[in-house]
């Protein structure tokens, strides 16, 4: 049996094209970007082109680019480099209720540390308003981070607006944009973005290799210091091999981005009405056409996800959940809490992310197994009786 | 992937995917509930008592991997014991029946060890 993979928002298979240009990184090429000789300028060229294909993609210049070890690093590095350069102008914060954590657990510390930060609520469908923004906005709020599209709902924020808004109040705006990077159209001109944060194993790149956009001039404080490497923004000795693959995944989302999205989006739409049809009370979550082209994520009624997911797994097919019973805090996900999902709705959600592998037949085949397992687990569930 | 590195041992996995004594017992001796939706976990548990002995226990129980197979395990458990002896058996015991559970799900087996009591307990305040 063909294993299904349908968890690409968690991480992409490395695509063969990207592991091959990495390959004489390891090797050949093994010299340190910041060494004069040589062996440190062949390495260094191929980190520069690679910082080209990245400003190119989303309308930056390539000295606005800074490599960091992934999505996590660049959110904690924003928000505390923003707070720490900007403090003699304020202290305040605005951001969203359901941002990743590493947005959320980074503004939670700078609380700690005499800051204020507001959290936004969503509508229904996980959308931020760009009015609440305008609202929270006071005189000393230094930064606005909302994120492009949600990691587990799948709703695209409307961030061009946001950003203008901030714009127009001398604000710094940030985009946490690790799920539409590589995947949806981002130019940072048009979005109105000063800061973004990007991982490479989100579009088929290596783990451990991200970056960060810094618009020219926005003010920032090094998170690493240590080393003037990346025009002294971020010490530490560059990451070769992961930045010619995340260049090298560039590529290929550049190639590629029309046609994935056109065609993840066909089969998400048939996903997700194939379930929420055979499947009753079953209901999709986040925004029905405001969404990531390859997320679908559902609530299944008087069933627990982790239950779900596991007999998935028996059938070779990996997902994941918002239910509480995967996380360590044992607290349904913040986010179908923030949409105002009850929480016995939240315990039932999986959520479905596609990716360049994957094939109208896997998806048929989960259309055929999911029912079956929801049927067998509600034969089980005391609230599946009480209902009736 | 060697049987430590998987999150639960083959045990819990085989009374998760095939549990015994799924259902409802007509008119039980004792039926118990423990466990609530806010918190991802509800069980359910009948017992018939003949001559203070447990001869049947049947459970139902909305919850996740842990939790269904702590039920089922616990149905197993206390199928001909007397009353008494039902009530010696801990969650540790049941997770222990397992072949072990993971840190962070054994406050399922908590639930299979409520839900039993409160089956006891029903049973003592109908006899």
């Amino acid at each position: 049996m063909d294993k299904i993979y349908l968890d690409n928002a968690a991480t992409t298979p490395v695509a063969p094209e990207v592991v091959q240009a990495m390959l004489p990184f390891m090797s050949q090429v093994y010299g340190n970007a910041s060494s004069i000789h040589s062996f440190g300028q062949e390495a260094k060229a191929a980190v520069e082109r690679a910082r080209d294909k990245v400003a190119t993609l989303i309308n930056a210049k390539p000295e606005e680019i800074v490599f960091t070890s992934g999505g996590t690093e660049s959110d904690n590095w924003v928000i505390k480099g923003v707070a720490f350069a900007r403090k003699d102008k304020g202290n305040h914060i605005i951001t969203s209720a359901i941002e990743h954590h590493a947005v959320l657990e980074t503004c939670a510390f700078l609380e700690t540390q005499g800051f204020k930060v507001t959290l936004l609520g969503v509508d229904k469908y996980g959308l931020v308003d760009p009015d609440d923004v305008k609202k929270a906005i006071t005189g000393k709020t230094i930064l606005i981070s909302i994120m492009h599209a949600n990691n587990e709902i799948g709703t695209m924020e409307p961030i061009a607006e946001i950003g203008a808004i901030a714009r127009g109040h001398g604000i710094y705006y940030h985009t946490d944009a690790v799920q539409t990077f590589g995947h949806c159209p981002i130019d940072v001109d048009e979005l109105n973005v000063d800061l973004l944060s990007a991982s490479a194993h989100k579009f088929s790149g290596p783990k451990g290799i991200g970056l960060l956009y810094i618009r020219k001039g926005t003010r920032i404080a090094p998170y690493l210091h240590g080393g003037d490497q990346e025009r002294s923004r971020r010490a530490s000795t560059l990451n070769v091999p992961g930045i010619v693959g995340l260049g090298r995944a560039v590529e290929i989302a550049q190639k590629e981005m029309e046609s994935e999205s056109l065609r993840q989006t066909a089969l998400r739409d048939c996903l997700i009405d194939g379930l929420v049809s055979s499947i009753e009370e079953s209901n999709l979550n986040g925004h029905p056409l405001k969404r990531l082209p390859n997320n679908a994520n559902i609530s299944i009624a008087y069933v627990e996800g982790e239950a779900m997911l596991l007999t998935l797994d028996m059938e070779g097919i990996g997902v994941s959940t918002g239910s509480a019973c995967t996380s360590s805090s044992l607290e349904p996900s913040h986010v179908l809490a923030a949409i105002g999902l009850p929480v016995e709705l939240a315990h039932g959600s999986l959520r479905f992310s596609l990716g360049r592998n994957s094939t109208r037949q896997e998806i048929e085949r989960v259309l055929a197994v999911l029912p079956v397992i929801v049927k067998k687990l509600r034969a089980i569930s005391p609230l599946y009786r009480s209902r009736a | 992937m060697s049987d430590q590195l998987k999150m639960y041992s083959d045990k819990v996995m085989d009374h998760f995917l095939n549990p015994r004594n799924v259902g409802e017992i007509d008119n039980p001796d004792g039926l118990g509930k423990a466990g609530n939706p806010v918190c991802g976990d509800i069980m359910e548990l009948s017992i018939r008592v003949e001559n203070n002995v447990i001869t049947d226990a049947r459970f139902k129980t909305f919850g996740c991997g842990a939790a269904i197979a702590t039920s089922s395990m616990v149905t197993e458990l206390v199928r001909n014991r007397t009353v008494d002896e039902a009530l010696t058996i801990s969650n540790k015991a049941v997770a222990e029946a397992l072949g072990g559970l993971p840190p962070i799900k054994m406050h399922c087996s908590v639930l299979a060890e409520e839900a039993l009591r409160a089956a006891i307990d029903d049973f003592r305040k109908k006899s």
